[in-house]
């Protein structure tokens, strides 16, 4: 909300600068966001009369102005529509300079001297746009300083209030802030009733009392519709951003700003008979002043007459019924509406308006007369005519209460950490408008009818601190509490995966928990897929089921601009909803590799990376899981068929490896194999405390073996096969090694080479070579039978 | 000078002109080998009178001795050189490129936010998380925001069609807390929230840190002296904070923590950090905790400022390119 210092220095006596007001303002929780001058820098500027206007010799849209600045007749070449003969206009005499540094300059325009310029507002940097001369008054003194005419020694203030603060929407209300922090009284406009002097009274007939407990409507007849906003009102509004309408709108736009009730205005003669204020219709469609046409239906509370709707109840008037400039009679409404009725209604409207602003957050409720007699008096001062009596209608049940509140000096202090003085609270809470009992334990309060947000002890503490000023306020050391929490042992952090994974080469990454839907089903992931009911667009609009779209785009992103060999991680959530399920949000790691296995150096081979360098660091995260960890061969559509597997964690499946699908790869025109493996982060998260062995003093012994065997045999079997025939005899063997594997020149076609080394130690006694050439034997003769394998030599 | 003296001349300059190991060896041979002069002169000792005999013996042994000790140093010597030659010959180019061990980096929003859980968890703080699609709930009806209230639209709500939504902030975190711990309790808690809003200065989705006090005693000056030291120690400087009269549903009084920041042109203001307050009774009513007895205290910080601030990154949207060149520089 905008709003003129000077306006608010009329209300309270402040004797200090601007930045000292913005300070406090934001301090007391009213948050300043801008302060900005009344008018555009500029100087030399002076009221002036047009005396004659002919037109141009050379130029059809151009003028001749014969101008009067007070001294002399100057001649002006003007270029605006509306320069005419007798108006009082801004004139920048020569040497004059305007907002952005413009100085102005004796020239020729066409061929004709011009001496000056006569300016907009738009020049004058008094509003953002608008076209024409800004015409003043005919009263207007020639010869004078704009600047000190127009009053423009102001300073707007733009104030971002918070949702609570309903009751600052209004000069009334920021000013009573001021004057609590200051400990003052604020200077009250002398509002007195207005005597009827006609018998004319508008009935008014409540049908929806919840929504509006409250309706005072009244008659002033016969306004003269040729009077013009006086200066003051234009330029009050100016400065809080409002524009010069008409002198009944702009005062009650400015009753509006002044105290803060939001009122309108009917042209009578488009009435049909009284104010109705009812529910509207399903489907009951409404021109609003701005030419829209709405729908409304029943949950739209709606002024209305005898036949039709007029008006949408706290958000916006109706076209046809508005005042005109024609118009003599009106009927000036004031009410109370419900915030709850109002809420959202403007925004389903497709609109927002200082009324509706006003109404969803709370008007006072005891200021619909008050109000409606400060706009009748301003109206009547402006344009004349008859006022009537107003006829208000009330609902006591549906009013809202003022609260009683209790707040004891104990619950302050416990809540704060720091003592208020009794009496600084107690003349806190009366500059506020509360009406205050004392006792010894504290005080009872009963809250102003503007205040919506008070309603327990805290709501008043916070009353306290915030007038004593945060700022005030002492910094108190944490008291601890002296306890020591355990840290579960077993417990993996994410933090430590992520420290591990860093030393391994994986640069972290985090991606956006949405997707779009074909980066899913590109992936064959879409399934489970859980889609956003209100997206901000297509690209991100479902739940990602999966961490792998995130990091092939961020493969596919980096290798765009140059990055070749990439590993990454991702630790975070998945959502998949499965039909008749909870929707499962699990947390998950990903890898994902590409490029050359390792850095690019003189001295060593380059080789790219390949499923084999993933999995021995899955293996290598997986070392302190508890279990017993097997790669199965899986059938996954975003894998490779013959090069992916199900990580095993006994028996369970926790997580799978392989190269993402060329097909996929392609489409995402990455030129690479990619690697990829998923862990569920709970698999990972635990790790057994460690348990003391005995170490063994006795020597170990190794015995390597080379061993040709058919191609389609995987390790796991022969692995499996020589621990169990060994096992069975003894508890010796400490380690099965792979340290080759070789196929070509030598081996047969179809076949392949092992070469395998079995480490043996026992904790007892030093092996003797009989019993462990007995166990080898055993284990080859099983390879030999089962396996079809030969020992090679 | 007799014949020995002599001898024992002649064999150490031959040891002095060995220019090597081998050839020092010829002259061992040469002067003390099996046949060697000084070798055959002992052998033929037994040829002299007795007299002379003495004498002779005395005199052949010194310039053995002599040589033997003459030949050891020339042959540490000469082994010395030797060394040194194969040594030198053995010499590389230290200049070369290693063999780089890859290295990979956390992102910054995960280094932030565990510089954040390390402070705090020093004084106590137990990490704990929550769901991130929430119901409503948690997310506003526990923490006082009624519907409809005015409040929830200063929440850019990503919804599902069952109502469910992504959570706004990490708040809910609180209700689980009170629900699931007995006082005290003491608790941050770190994760994504989301928001549907994307332009210069906001992203959908990013990360939040909500701490929660309950105990018997807290303060709101406890508050301020909290997060006072808290902003000190992140920034590793004496910073100027001031909290600011605002407005949350769930705590009261509220209050909004500014930093006085010195800007890149030089120039100085507040800058907004976090938010805070006191937890608000109905909200310690909703997670189950007497209002009576205990009070709590909130805060709640947006982790991709306190980076963007730390680090001096300029653009908030490249938190999540996932641009290796960006990544790497926190590495």
């Amino acid at each position: 909300m905008k709003i003129s210092e000077q306006w608010i220095k009329q209300w309270v006596n402040l004797d200090q600068g601007i930045d000292k007001t913005v300070s406090q303002l934001t301090m007391l929780g009213l948050e300043v966001d801008d302060v900005l001058p009344a008018a555009g820098e500029f100087s030399g500027v002076v009221v002036a009369e047009i005396t004659d206007c002919q037109p141009h010799p050379n130029a059809d849209k151009l003028q001749i102005c014969a101008v009067n600045d007070g001294k002399n007749t100057l001649q002006i070449v003007c270029g605006a529509p509306n320069a005419r003969t007798g108006i009082k206009v801004p004139l920048a005499q020569v040497g004059a300079v305007l907002p952005g540094n413009f100085k102005i300059k004796k020239s020729k325009l066409r061929g004709e001297e011009s001496a000056g310029m006569l300016c907009s507002e738009v020049e004058l940097g008094l509003s953002d746009e608008g076209s024409g001369l800004m015409e003043l008054p005919a009263d207007a003194p020639v010869g004078e300083s704009v600047r000190d005419y127009l009053q423009l020694k102001d300073t707007i203030i733009d104030i971002d209030l918070t949702p609570n603060r309903a009751d600052c929407f209004c000069v009334r209300g920021v000013a009573r802030e001021l004057a609590t922090l200051h400990n003052l009284d604020i200077n009250e406009p002398i509002i007195k009733p207005i005597e009827s002097t006609i018998d004319d009274i508008v009935s008014v007939s409540v049908n929806a009392p919840k929504a509006c407990p409250r309706y005072s409507g009244r008659i002033i007849k016969n306004i003269n519709n040729k009077a013009d906003s006086p200066l003051w009102l234009k330029e009050s509004l100016r400065k809080s951003g409002l524009r010069s309408i008409h002198p009944v709108v702009d005062v009650t736009n400015y009753v509006m700003l002044e105290l803060g009730q939001p009122m309108h205005a009917f042209d009578r003669n488009k009435i049909d008979g009284g104010i109705v204020v009812r529910m509207a219709e399903d489907k009951e469609h409404l021109t609003l002043l701005d030419d829209s046409e709405v729908e409304l239906d029943a949950s739209f509370l709606v002024i209305a007459d005898k036949s039709k709707a007029l008006a949408v109840a706290g958000v916006m008037g109706g076209l046809d019924s508005g005042v005109q400039p024609e118009t003599q009679d009106i009927i000036l409404e004031s009410a109370y509406f419900d915030p709850a009725h109002i809420m959202g209604k403007s925004r389903r409207l497709g609109t927002h308006t200082d009324s509706s602003l006003r109404f969803e957050r709370g008007v006072d409720w005891q200021l619909q007369e008050q109000a409606m007699e400060r706009a009748t008096e301003l109206i009547i001062s402006i344009c004349g005519g008859q006022a009537g009596s107003i006829n208000t209608v009330s609902s006591e049940q549906d009013l809202p209460q003022q609260q009683e509140i209790v707040l004891k000096s104990r619950h302050l202090k416990r809540v704060l950490g720091f003592e208020v003085s009794f009496e600084r609270v107690t003349d806190i809470f009366q500059h506020l408008g509360l009406e205050v009992v004392t006792d010894n334990s504290g005080w009872t309060v009963k809250t102003p009818s503007w205040r919506f947000d008070l309603s327990i002890a805290e709501d008043l503490i916070e009353e306290v601190v915030r007038v004593v000023g945060y700022d005030q306020m002492p910094a108190d050391l944490l008291h601890s509490d002296d306890v020591i929490h355990t840290i579960p042992e077993q417990q993996v952090l994410p933090i430590t995966v992520k420290k591990q994974l860093v030393d391994m080469g994986f640069q972290e990454v985090i991606n956006y928990a949405f997707v779009s839907e074909k980066q899913l089903v590109n992936c064959s992931l879409a399934e489970s897929a859980y889609a956003l009911a209100n997206p901000l667009t297509k690209d991100m609009a479902v739940m990602r089921t999966h961490l792998l779209p995130g990091l092939l785009a961020n493969i596919q992103d980096n290798r765009a601009h140059g990055e070749l060999d990439l590993a990454f991680f991702e630790l975070g959530k998945v959502f998949n909803q499965i039909d008749g399920e909870a929707l499962q949000q699990a947390d998950v790691l990903m890898l994902a590799r590409c490029g050359q296995a390792q850095p690019e150096q003189w001295g060593r081979d380059e080789r790219a990376v390949d499923f084999y360098d993933l999995k021995g660091q899955v293996d290598a995260l997986l070392k302190s899981v508890p279990g017993q960890v097997n790669y199965k061969t899986s059938e996954r559509p975003y894998l490779h068929p013959g090069r992916q597997a199900d990580i095993m964690l006994n028996d369970q499946c926790i997580g799978h490896i392989g190269q993402v699908h060329p097909t996929i790869t392609q489409r995402l025109k990455i030129k690479t194999q990619v690697y990829v493996a998923q862990l569920d982060w709970h698999s990972l998260a635990q790790r057994p405390v460690p348990k003391w062995q005995t170490i063994s003093k006795f020597p170990g012994t190794r015995r390597d073996i080379s061993i040709q065997l058919p191609e389609d045999i995987a390790w796991k079997t022969v692995k499996d096969g020589i621990e169990n025939v060994i096992n069975q005899e003894s508890d010796v063997l400490r380690q099965l090694l792979l340290f080759d594997v070789y196929k070509g020149e030598h081996i047969e076609k179809g076949y392949k080479s092992f070469a395998i080394a079995l480490i043996f130690q026992a904790k007892n006694r030093t092996l003797e070579d009989k019993e462990v050439d007995k166990l080898v034997a055993n284990g080859v003769s099983f390879l030999e039978k089962n396996l079809n394998a030969v020992i090679r030599t | 000078m007799n014949h020995w003296e002599n001898v024992l001349k002649e064999a150490l300059s031959a040891v002095d002109a060995a220019s090597d190991t081998r050839s020092l060896d010829d002259v061992r041979v040469q002067y003390v080998g099996k046949k060697g002069i000084i070798t055959s002169g002992l052998k033929d000792l037994g040829q002299l009178a007795p007299e002379e005999r003495k004498q002779a013996g005395q005199l052949i042994n010194q310039a053995k001795q002599e040589l033997f000790k003459a030949i050891q140093s020339r042959k540490e010597q000469l082994m010395a050189e030797e060394l040194n030659q194969r040594l030198m010959a053995e010499s590389i180019d230290v200049s070369l490129p290693g063999r780089e061990q890859k290295t990979g980096g956390l992102h910054p929003v995960t280094r932030t936010m565990h510089r954040i859980i390390d402070l705090f968890e020093q004084v106590g703080f137990q990490v704990v998380t929550g769901p991130e699609v929430e119901d409503d709930y948690h997310n506003f009806e526990a923490l006082n925001f009624p519907p409809h209230h005015p409040a929830r639209a200063m929440h850019d709500t990503f919804y599902f069609p069952d109502g469910d939504l992504l959570r706004t902030h990490t708040s809910p975190v609180q209700i689980r807390a009170m629900k699931n711990m007995q006082p005290p309790i003491k608790i941050i808690a770190p994760g994504k929230v989301y928001r549907s809003d994307s332009d210069q200065t906001h992203t959908p989705m990013f990360h939040q840190i909500e701490g929660l006090v309950i105990t018997e005693d807290v303060t709101f000056t406890g508050l301020k002296g909290v997060l006072n030291q808290f902003v000190n120690a992140f920034f590793e400087d004496d910073l100027e904070i001031r909290l600011r009269p605002s407005y949350f549903p769930f705590t009261e009084p509220s209050a909004e923590v500014d930093v006085a920041w010195k800007k890149e042109d030089g120039s100085e203001g507040w800058l907004e950090v976090l938010g805070c307050g006191m937890v608000h009774p109905n909200v310690l009513k909703a997670g189950g905790i007497d209002s009576e007895k205990y009070t709590g205290f909130a805060f709640g910080l947006g982790v991709e400022r306190f980076a963007m601030l730390r680090y001096g990154v300029q653009d908030l949207r490249q938190f999540f390119e996932n641009d290796s060149r960006f990544l790497k520089q926190f590495a």
